[in-house]
C-alpha cells in the first residue's frame, strides 16, 4: 500500500461522498414549496383513501413528546451509529499502520 | 431542446403524477391488521433464530469479527437515523443493512436490523411493535438477501468490486420498500381494483420517493467498503467477501 493509492482512495471518497450530498440537497432546492413532511402522517391518510373504515388498533408505547425530543432521539441514534462506524474505522486504520511498521 | 432540459421536462411530467400522499417509510403502529401483523412476525422467526445461530458461529470461529459484525450494526443504525429529502417533496430514509449482509451473509442482517427496528418502534414511535414482524420482513429479511446474493451473482459475473457493492446495495434498498408496498397492499387492497391497483398505487409512490436515497445507500456502502478494502483486507478475504487476487 503506497501514498499514491491512499491519495487516490481518500480522493475517490470524497467524490463519492459530495455526490451523495449533492442527492439529498438537489430536491430542496429544486421543489421550493414541498412540505418534506415526514411520511409516517401522510400514509395514514393514504390508507384512510383505501380503507375509509379502518381504525388503528394500537398505538405507540412512548411517543416523543414534542418534535425537538423527536430530533434529538434521532440525532442520539445517528451519532451512536457513527460513533460505532468511525471507532471501528479509526481501529483497523490504525491497526494496519502499525502491522506496516512491523514489515519494515 | 437540449437534451439537459428534456431531461428535466421529463422529470418534472413524472412529478405531476405523483401522487401527493406519500408514503415511504417503515409500516406505523397499529396500521396492519393483526392476522397481518402475526403472519408476518411468524415468518420471520426463522431467519432471525438461524441469524442469531450464524452470529455466534461465527464469533466462535473468529472473535476478531465481533467488532466488524458490530460496525456494520452502527452503519444501520446511523442510516436509519438519516431522513433524507427525496425528490417527490418527501422524506424517506435509507436502511443500511445491504454493508452487513455482503460482509457476513443476509440472516446475520435480519438479527441486527431487528435491533435497529425495536429501538425505533419503542422510543421514537417510528415503525411499532405491532407492525415489527412485516418492517422486520422487508427491511432485515428481504433487502439483506437481495443484496448479498446480488453482490455473489455480480462478483460471479466478474464485475467491479464497487460497482458490485454499489448495485446490491441499491437494489436491497430499494427492494425493501418495494416489500412494504407488497405488503400495505396484501393488507388493504383497492375497493374497486383490488390488490393489484392498491399495490400499484403504493409502488408508484415508493419507487420515486426511494431512487436518489437507494443510490445514496449505495454509494455510502461503497465508500465504508473503499476503507475496508484498503485497511482491512484480510478480513474481508477470510469472511468470503473478496478473493485473494484481488
Amino acid at each position: 500500500m503506497n501514498t499514491k493509492n491512499k491519495s487516490n482512495l481518500l480522493k475517490k471518497n470524497i467524490i463519492l461522498a459530495i455526490l451523495v450530498v449533492l442527492i439529498s440537497f438537489v430536491p430542496l432546492l429544486y421543489l421550493k414549496n414541498a412540505e418534506f413532511s415526514g411520511a409516517d402522517t401522510r400514509a395514514k391518510e393514504a390508507i384512510a383513501e383505501v380503507a375509509p373504515n379502518y381504525k388503528p388498533w394500537f398505538s405507540p408505547i412512548l411517543e416523543p413528546q414534542s418534535g425537538e425530543i423527536e430530533t434529538f432521539l434521532f440525532a442520539l441514534q445517528a451519532a451512536i451509529g457513527s460513533g460505532g462506524v468511525c471507532y471501528y474505522l479509526g481501529y483497523i486504520k490504525g491497526k494496519s499502520k502499525k502491522d506496516e511498521g512491523k514489515d519494515e | 431542446m437540449p437534451k439537459k432540459y428534456q431531461v428535466s421536462l421529463g422529470i418534472l411530467l413524472a412529478l405531476l403524477f405523483v401522487p401527493k400522499t406519500v408514503f415511504a417509510m417503515h409500516i406505523m403502529e397499529g396500521f396492519l391488521p393483526a392476522k397481518w401483523c402475526i403472519s408476518w412476525g411468524a415468518i420471520c422467526i426463522p431467519f432471525i433464530v438461524v441469524g442469531f445461530f450464524s452470529i455466534k458461529k461465527k464469533i466462535s470461529v473468529n472473535p476478531k469479527v465481533k467488532m466488524l459484525i458490530a460496525m456494520a450494526g452502527a452503519f444501520a443504525f446511523v442510516l436509519s437515523a438519516l431522513k433524507i429529502p427525496s425528490v417527490t417533496g418527501s422524506c424517506s430514509h435509507p436502511t443500511g443493512v445491504g454493508l452487513g449482509a455482503i460482509l457476513f451473509g443476509p440472516t446475520v442482517m435480519s438479527v441486527l436490523g431487528l435491533i435497529v427496528l425495536i429501538f425505533q418502534a419503542l422510543l421514537l414511535a417510528h415503525g411499532g411493535i405491532t407492525t415489527l414482524g412485516a418492517n422486520t420482513f422487508s427491511m432485515a429479511i428481504v433487502g439483506p438477501l437481495v443484496s448479498y446474493f446480488l453482490y455473489k451473482f455480480l462478483k460471479k459475473m466478474k464485475v467491479s468490486m464497487s460497482i458490485a457493492v454499489f448495485t446490491s446495495a441499491m437494489l436491497g434498498d430499494l427492494m425493501t420498500y418495494i416489500t412494504t408496498s407488497i405488503e400495505l397492499a396484501l393488507a388493504f387492497p383497492d375497493q374497486t381494483g383490488g390488490f393489484m391497483a392498491s399495490l400499484m398505487k403504493f409502488m408508484g409512490i415508493f419507487a420515486v420517493t426511494q431512487i436518489p436515497l437507494a443510490i445514496s445507500e449505495g454509494i455510502l456502502t461503497v465508500i465504508i467498503f473503499n476503507l475496508l478494502n484498503n485497511y482491512n483486507k484480510e478480513e474481508l478475504i477470510e469472511l468470503k467477501v473478496i478473493s485473494e487476487e484481488e
